[in-house]
């Protein structure tokens, strides 16, 4: 598709922009998500794609039509998706008797499925039952993951990855103290995920750091855990790769002793102890045809030293 | 007066108090202010500021988690949890942006996967390998040139530029020209030339980054052709078909090219064998490798090709069995009733349930 990108040339500006951009890059901007609807939708997964689509605008296309799609068995669609759309993360919801109120949350690698996992909302509380002031739209999340089976199963580590990946907001270099509103926390029990979200209170406390105080906010899900696909151990690993520019080079030749301080190695070359550029003393400079006067300032030197 | 006295006596009784108790006192108050931003937990959490990412190991009793006091208990946890990333994102060095606080965040430790593959740096084109070659380097030209002619500052190249070869009125037919030869018609044609020639050589070069072949030079439209081009011409334009020349007549006293095909080229017979030798250790150490050599491509043709020989298989008995079901309805039914019932009564090939032998 690139190839092809390249012999089609671009006619105006706008379109050559637009095409730069989805092209791969050094360093990437932040994800987009596409939100699906499946066959069949209920009035709870329909719910929960629009309140994941608020949480997650403006990097999020919701797609308005229903779309007969079935993930786990032909993902041809949803790559055909991602590629119109430039997204790499999606979020499927469907409803059938077998698997009601079903969403797959996944995300790309080079527009082919990395990793898939089918998550059962059994329990929903919309952002619209839940009546307090939400915060601003774009606001980066605090992620929090709590649970050891995120840690020692493998199946959940990925999914803590793509749950990771999918909340985190954009990739930022410094963050607004008083603008972390929002927290969005996971917690894994016995093949169950719990989704929380709270706006943060930031209350006075004697010191410096605030005293937090959660307000109850935005959707919550209680997921069961069904199907997934992950992605092979090489793929994972490819699609990890990072390119040389990226990677921040080492500086050579700093090392830190006990007490912190910086030292570095200084090679010098070797010194001709003769020609070594000492203080200038003007009785000692060489007159000509003086040489006892060397000698006799030389002995003179002496002396001037040992006091 | 005797107000003063009372103070002189609690000055005197604050001085009997030690030291200590005031340190005491201090350290009293700065525990009460932590108190409010402490947290205990059995295990650290894991943190990641520059994802603002926190990750808790410690192990959820399942008796505080039932029915009625989950959302209690989850949000207790959670604000916990918070309070320790929030503790950790307070510590990180923060500086003044237009009357606002901001901390700046260490880059993210949590590895995750790329959109797209890293971009694979161009092979450089041509005319970049030939200034390379001559040191040449990128001038840096001006966007505007003076126009002498209309007197003003126009863009070099575009719209309304400084000089417009095809607004001119007047060309001048040069002295060994044809004085019949339409010059406008000459200059329009040479453009048409010259931007079509650097299509193809922009197609050309990215053929040379994709390493896909093209025909060679002898094949590019040129006014005169030699009688060997003219040849590799008709030689091409003969096995250009769909079955590859193989049903194409020769003209009467045409004789069909014997040499066609690759050249196979072979070492040397004499002189240096290293490369030969090379060659065989390459060979056997490939040979002897743990790991097969995968060419990812093929394999992956091969894989698509069998499945979809199994899923025309697949289709084609679902379809016959689904055709036969189909067309049995009233008449068929009893037909088929009939067949059924017919063989079995009859002498039929003896089934496969023999029992022991």
């Amino acid at each position: 598709l690139q190839a092809l990108h390249r012999i089609l040339k671009a006619k105006t500006r706008r379109s050559k922009r637009f095409l730069q951009s989805r092209q791969p890059k050094l360093t990437e901007d932040q994800k987009s998500s596409m939100i699906i609807r499946g066959g069949n939708t209920s009035q709870t997964v329909s719910q929960a794609l629009k309140d994941v689509y608020a949480l997650k605008k403006p990097n999020a296309v919701l797609y308005k039509r229903k779309n007969m799609v079935r993930p786990f068995d032909d993902s041809t669609a949803l790559e055909f998706f991602s590629k119109k759309s430039d997204c790499s993360l999606f979020l499927f919801g469907s409803h059938n008797k077998k698997r009601p109120n079903n969403l797959i949350f996944g995300r790309m690698f080079d527009f082919h499925v990395l990793d898939m996992f089918e998550l059962g909302i059994e329990r929903f509380v919309s952002l619209r039952d839940v009546k307090t002031d939400t915060c601003p739209e774009g606001t980066k999340p605090l992620l929090v993951f709590a649970g050891e089976l995120f840690e020692t199963d493998r199946e959940h580590q990925r999914l803590r990855s793509l749950l990771t990946d999918f909340f985190c907001g954009p990739r930022v270099s410094a963050v607004r103290l008083a603008g972390l509103e929002h927290v969005l926390h996971f917690t894994a029990l016995e093949g169950k995920i719990y989704m929380r979200s709270y706006k943060v209170l930031l209350k006075k406390s004697g010191c410096r750091t605030p005293r937090i105080q959660l307000q109850d906010m935005g959707p919550s899900f209680d997921f069961v855990m069904r199907r997934n696909h992950m992605a092979s151990d090489d793929l994972y690993k490819t699609a990890h790769r990072q390119p040389r520019g990226v990677k921040p080079k080492k500086k050579k030749n700093i090392s830190h002793d006990a007490f912190g301080t910086r030292l570095g190695r200084l090679h010098m070359q070797k010194q001709d102890l003769d020609k070594l550029q000492t203080r200038k003393m003007k009785g000692l400079r060489k007159r000509r045809g003086e040489q006892t006067a060397e000698t006799a300032a030389a002995a003179a030197k002496a002396p001037r030293t040992d006091e | 007066m005797w107000g003063r006295k009372p103070r002189c006596v609690i000055r005197t009784k604050m001085a009997s108090c030690s030291f200590e108790d005031v340190l005491a006192k201090a350290e009293r108050d700065e525990a009460e202010k932590l108190k409010g931003i402490t947290v205990s937990k059995e295990l650290d959490l894991e943190f990641d500021p520059g994802n603002l990412l926190a990750f808790d190991k410690n192990r959820i009793d399942t008796r505080e988690f039932k029915d009625c006091k989950r959302e209690d208990f989850l949000r207790s946890l959670a604000r916990d949890n918070t309070q320790l990333l929030i503790n950790e994102m307070w510590k990180l060095p923060t500086e003044r942006v237009e009357e606002v606080i901001v901390a700046k965040l260490p880059d993210p430790t949590t590895l995750l996967p790329r959109e797209k593959p890293a971009p694979k740096p161009k092979p450089p084109t041509k005319w970049e390998q030939f200034a390379k070659l001559k040191g040449i380097q990128k001038k840096k030209k001006t966007n505007l040139v003076w126009d002498e002619v209309h007197k003003e500052w126009r863009r070099r190249w575009g719209y309304k530029r400084a000089k417009d070869d095809t607004k001119e009125w007047l060309i001048e037919v040069p002295e060994n020209a044809d004085p019949n030869e339409d010059q406008f018609n000459k200059r329009n044609k040479a453009k048409k030339e010259r931007v079509a020639r650097n299509e193809y050589n922009r197609l050309k070069n990215i053929a040379r980054a994709q390493k896909i072949k093209v025909p060679g030079m002898g094949l590019a439209p040129t006014p005169r052709q030699s009688k060997a081009e003219l040849a590799q011409a008709v030689n091409v334009a003969k096995i250009s078909t769909a079955s590859v020349g193989k049903f194409q007549d020769n003209l009467p006293k045409e004789k069909t090219p014997k040499n066609t095909g690759r050249k196979r080229k072979f070492q040397p017979l004499i002189g240096d064998f290293s490369s030969e030798k090379q060659k065989q250790l390459d060979l056997l150490k490939v040979m002897d490798s743990k790991k097969p050599r995968l060419d990812v491509t093929k394999a992956v043709n091969k894989q698509m090709r069998e499945e979809d020989m199994e899923s025309r298989h697949k289709n084609k008995k679902d379809f016959g069995k689904k055709g036969r079901r189909g067309k049995m309805s009233g008449k068929g039914k009893g037909k088929a009733g009939g067949k059924g019932k017919g063989p079995k009564g009859k002498g039929r090939k003896p089934q496969m349930k023999q029992g022991k032998r």
